[in-house]
């Protein structure tokens, strides 16, 4: 057992850290009251590299695993989470190209993800399907050259500025199984009878890009079914055995950035003649924190590490996923805390981080849907 | 053009309140984070730079432990041909004794140019590159902000004192100690660290490099380490901020320091 990073990994660490440092520190502030990002920020992550680490080399990607991929995350998301959120979200679902694709899929749809040339999203969620995908009621329905698809998706990320989203649709109503009911397709955000709008007003992640869609008649050709007919279910259940793996890196950023924030302000901050630092509730604080983050680290590691090689775990995932996401949630309160009543003020970075906290708990899997898969694990048959 | 790079692992000293080791003539380095020294980066991207316009060979050099090839295998990422690292073989080194193993590492080696950072982040002493071209008789400039390569020399732009610049020739082969600023350096790329895992890293002991005892002994030593003490005499200034703007001017008029 080795819980120390190879060099690549740590070089790749620090190459992370300098672009984040370079490209996201100065512009964060205003991307998340403006609720955008620049575009070309994509592209530059992308010709270095820092997109889809885990895009096989022979599909123009650095053939790395879900590890880099954490690594790359943790350090983005340590300097902006929304930044970090949107650099994340370009090649979300492409897992499923990965998995489940066919060879003419793969070469098309994931060489210009891993340059950062396009962005894709991954629409699962809808306004009567939430925790319950299985109850997702847009249509693929089969035509003689394909699909028509019809319905609507809700808070999708990329789904106004994505060229391609892969979507969880009902392709088999009649089907006895609920969870043969679905399928996953390729759809083109060109396509006549697409439609995006951007939902404004979130909390946190502001410089991310988050959408309603709707389908109406949109006609899909039969190559856009990725993988099996009626198995969509389970390879959605496949993404977020890994998707989780990696959320849970964002957490860890988020959580290591707000105490660095912390712990910058109580070296400086003054009271009572001493600096607040010195305090030992203070320094009880940061010893909690720096704690679980950690412990955070290290079980979402070894969850990435499980997928690298080869064995996938939903319980693990599941456990470093709503971990990390607590973690962060706690960490970044306490961060807050700290910082006295200037926390509460958006010149200080911690106000952001505070707001972006809170969706870790709910996307990728509601906290409550992590536990089901935990205890339905730990469990077993009762 | 063959240029040998030299760099420097260093502390990462903003921002983190240093302190004192027992013996007094160190700092306590448990805990800093390392990176490149800060004009370095631009040593190495300045030779890729040339590199890519010219052609030619990049390697770089830095004498350390083993933790210290980082600072290789990130000149490696941005684009050099090959590294070498200079072992301490558990000795402590100087400026001179460094400069004295870098040019015994590189005797014989084709090589029309060698750059170093004007200083290293942590000691500030700026004399290896100036004592390594005295060593290996080059021709050299210090604190150069800009090259333009001619015809079997370099057109170097030296910084002088006050905000005055000097435009300089300087025959080839020569050394130059390279100004931060003098161009941008690039990110590493993923695809970069990956190709640097395949080039060639060499390590050559200090001790197999042919000096005496007497070349390695240490010319200079720390005797003492410490931290600058707070001096009073600030000012503080209260009042509407036009009155203070003003009030600063003033005060910097007075210094010498506004034009
Ligand atoms: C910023 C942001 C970005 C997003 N991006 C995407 C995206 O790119 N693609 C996408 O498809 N979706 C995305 N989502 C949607 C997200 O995945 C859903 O919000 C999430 O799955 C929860 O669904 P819901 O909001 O409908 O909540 P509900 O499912 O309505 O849940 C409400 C509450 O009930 C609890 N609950 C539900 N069922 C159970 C149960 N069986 N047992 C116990 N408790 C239960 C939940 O845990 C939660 O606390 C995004 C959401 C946000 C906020």
């Amino acid at each position: 057992m080795d819980f120390e990073l190879n060099k690549k990994q740590k070089d790749i660490q620090k190459a992370a850290r300098e672009f984040a440092q370079g490209e996201l520190k100065d512009i964060a502030r205003d991307c998340d009251l403006n609720e955008t990002f620049p575009p070309e920020l994509i592209r530059k992550a992308g010709e270095l590299g820092f997109l889809g680490a885990f895009i096989p080399e022979q599909y123009g990607g650095a053939g790395l695993g879900f590890l880099e991929h954490a690594i790359i995350l943790e350090e983005f998301w340590k300097v902006d989470p929304g930044l970090g959120q949107q650099l994340c979200s370009t090649t979300f679902g492409s897992e499923e190209f990965i998995l489940f694709g066919t060879e003419e899929q793969k070469q098309k749809y994931l060489p210009p993800l891993a340059s950062g040339e396009a962005m894709m999203g991954f629409a699962i969620t809808e306004p009567d399907a939430g925790s319950d995908t299985s109850s997702a009621s847009t249509s693929a329905q089969e035509t003689e050259h394909g699909y028509i698809m019809n319905g609507s998706k809700t808070m999708i990320g990329n789904g106004t500025v994505g060229r391609y989203l892969v979507v969880f649709a009902l392709s088999d109503p009649d089907n006895e199984s609920r969870a043969q009911r679905h399928s996953i397709f390729v759809v083109e955000t060109d396509t006549p009878g697409y439609e995006a709008t951007r939902l404004h007003g979130k909390m946190g992640l502001r410089a991310s890009d988050t959408a309603s869609i709707f389908f109406s008649g949109l006609k899909l050709p039969k190559e856009a079914l990725i993988g099996t007919r009626g198995k969509g279910f389970y390879q959605l259940m496949q993404f977020f055995d890994r998707s989780r793996a990696y959320v849970a890196a964002h957490g860890v950023g988020l959580a290591q950035g707000a105490m660095d924030l912390a712990i910058k302000h109580v070296k400086g901050r003054v009271q009572f003649g001493r600096k607040i630092a010195s305090f030992q509730a203070t320094q009880f604080k940061i010893a909690e924190m720096a704690t679980r983050i950690e412990l955070a680290r290290t079980l979402t590691h070894k969850a990435c590490s499980l997928l690298d090689k080869g064995k996938s775990d939903s319980k693990v995932t599941s456990m470093a996923k709503m971990n990390a996401a607590r973690t962060a949630v706690e960490v970044v309160d306490e961060a807050l805390q700290l910082h006295g009543g200037y926390g509460y003020f958006n010149d200080q970075d911690v106000e952001r981080f505070y707001r972006a906290a809170k969706v870790l708990e709910l996307y990728e899997g509601a906290k409550e849907i992590e536990k089901i898969i935990i205890g339905r694990h730990v469990l077993g048959r009762y | 053009m063959d240029i040998i790079v030299c760099v420097k692992r260093v502390p990462f000293t903003q921002e983190v309140d240093l302190e004192i080791d027992k013996s007094g003539k160190s700092i306590v380095t448990d805990g800093l984070a390392y990176v490149i020294n800060d004009w370095d980066g631009y040593a190495v991207e300045e030779a890729i730079l040339l590199k890519e316009r010219i052609g030619g060979n990049v390697i770089a050099v830095t004498v350390g432990s083993e933790d210290d090839e980082e600072v290789l295998r990130r000149a490696l990422a941005m684009g050099a041909d090959r590294a070498i690292r200079i072992d301490t073989c558990g000795r402590s080194l100087d400026g001179l004794v460094v400069a004295k193993a870098v040019a015994a590492a590189i005797k014989g080696f084709p090589l029309d140019l060698v750059l170093t950072g004007v200083q290293a982040d942590d000691d500030n002493q700026a004399v290896v590159g100036i004592m390594l071209a005295e060593i290996m008789g080059l021709s050299h400039a210090a604190v150069v902000r800009g090259i333009e390569p001619e015809e079997g020399s370099l057109k170097v732009r030296v910084e002088l004192e006050g905000g005055i610049d000097e435009i300089r020739q300087v025959k080839l082969p020569a050394l130059l100690t390279i100004q931060s600023g003098i161009n941008e350096p690039r990110y590493v790329s993923v695809m970069g660290i990956r190709k640097a895992a395949k080039k060639e890293l060499k390590v050559i002991g200090i001790d197999e490099l042919g000096l005496s005892e007497a070349d390695l002994a240490l010319a200079t030593e720390i005797e003492e380490v410490y931290l600058p003490p707070e001096t009073g005499g600030a000012e503080m200034l209260s009042g509407d901020p036009s009155k203070l703007a003003r009030a600063v001017i003033e005060i910097m008029r007075r210094k010498g320091v506004a034009v």
